[in-house]
């Protein structure tokens, strides 16, 4: 009776179920991202004030794209800075 | 009649009824042609995230308004003339962004926006 640490797999065991990503806008049902929202928009910089990609933020296409509008009408208003260090 | 809204940062400069003039006198020129005005909101004094004409506040105007399209020309004109204000932009609204601007002034919000529902 083969003791469940002898058992060796052919091929590896899937060990990395990290928490599948989401929309969190289409999770919540927001629909519109307005740029005067500093500090919502901020969850989208990283330190030096530059956006994210997708595939860290998890945003669909669709909001990827509004949240970047947002950001620069937001950068153009001197709402969110161009460049800086150390936004948060 | 769409719905727009016109954000303008004013020279901090400016006194404090200089700056209610300014803003009665864009809201004066959208109503004149034959536009309405749904809401204004003055932010005030705010530091800027970067200096503009080496200044490093500005006194922040919003105004949400509803215009015949070829309105905005003409305002752009009378922004760009007045030297008082540094920068100014126009947003177009979509019916997401009318009804997420009702129900910000409506209710408060905890985060940017609710579900489409509530």
């Amino acid at each position: 009776m083969a003791k469940a640490n002898e058992i060796k797999y052919l091929t590896a065991i899937k060990a990395d179920n990290r928490p599948k990503k989401y929309c969190r806008f289409k999770k919540m049902g927001i629909r519109y991202i307005d740029y005067k929202d500093a500090d919502f928009l901020k969850k989208f910089l990283n330190e030096q004030g530059k956006l994210l990609p997708r595939r860290l933020t998890g945003n669909s296409l669709k909001f990827q794209r509004k949240v970047s509008e947002a950001v620069k009408k937001a950068r153009q208003m001197a709402i969110l800075p161009y460049v800086t260090d150390l936004l948060k | 009649m769409s719905n727009y809204e016109l954000m303008v940062i004013f020279t901090p400069v400016l006194s404090e009824e200089d700056y209610k003039a300014a803003q009665k006198k864009y809201e004066t020129l959208v109503v004149e042609n034959g536009g309405s005005v749904i809401h204004t909101k003055p932010w005030g004094l705010k530091s800027l995230a970067y200096p503009i004409a080496k200044k490093t506040t500005g006194l922040y105007w919003v105004m949400e308004y509803s215009a015949p399209t070829s309105f905005n020309e003409k305002l752009k004109i009378q922004l760009l003339r007045d030297e008082s204000a540094m920068r100014h932009m126009f947003t177009v609204l979509d019916k997401y962004a009318v009804e997420y601007n009702d129900r910000k002034r409506s209710g408060v919000q905890h985060f940017s926006s609710e579900k489409a529902g509530v």
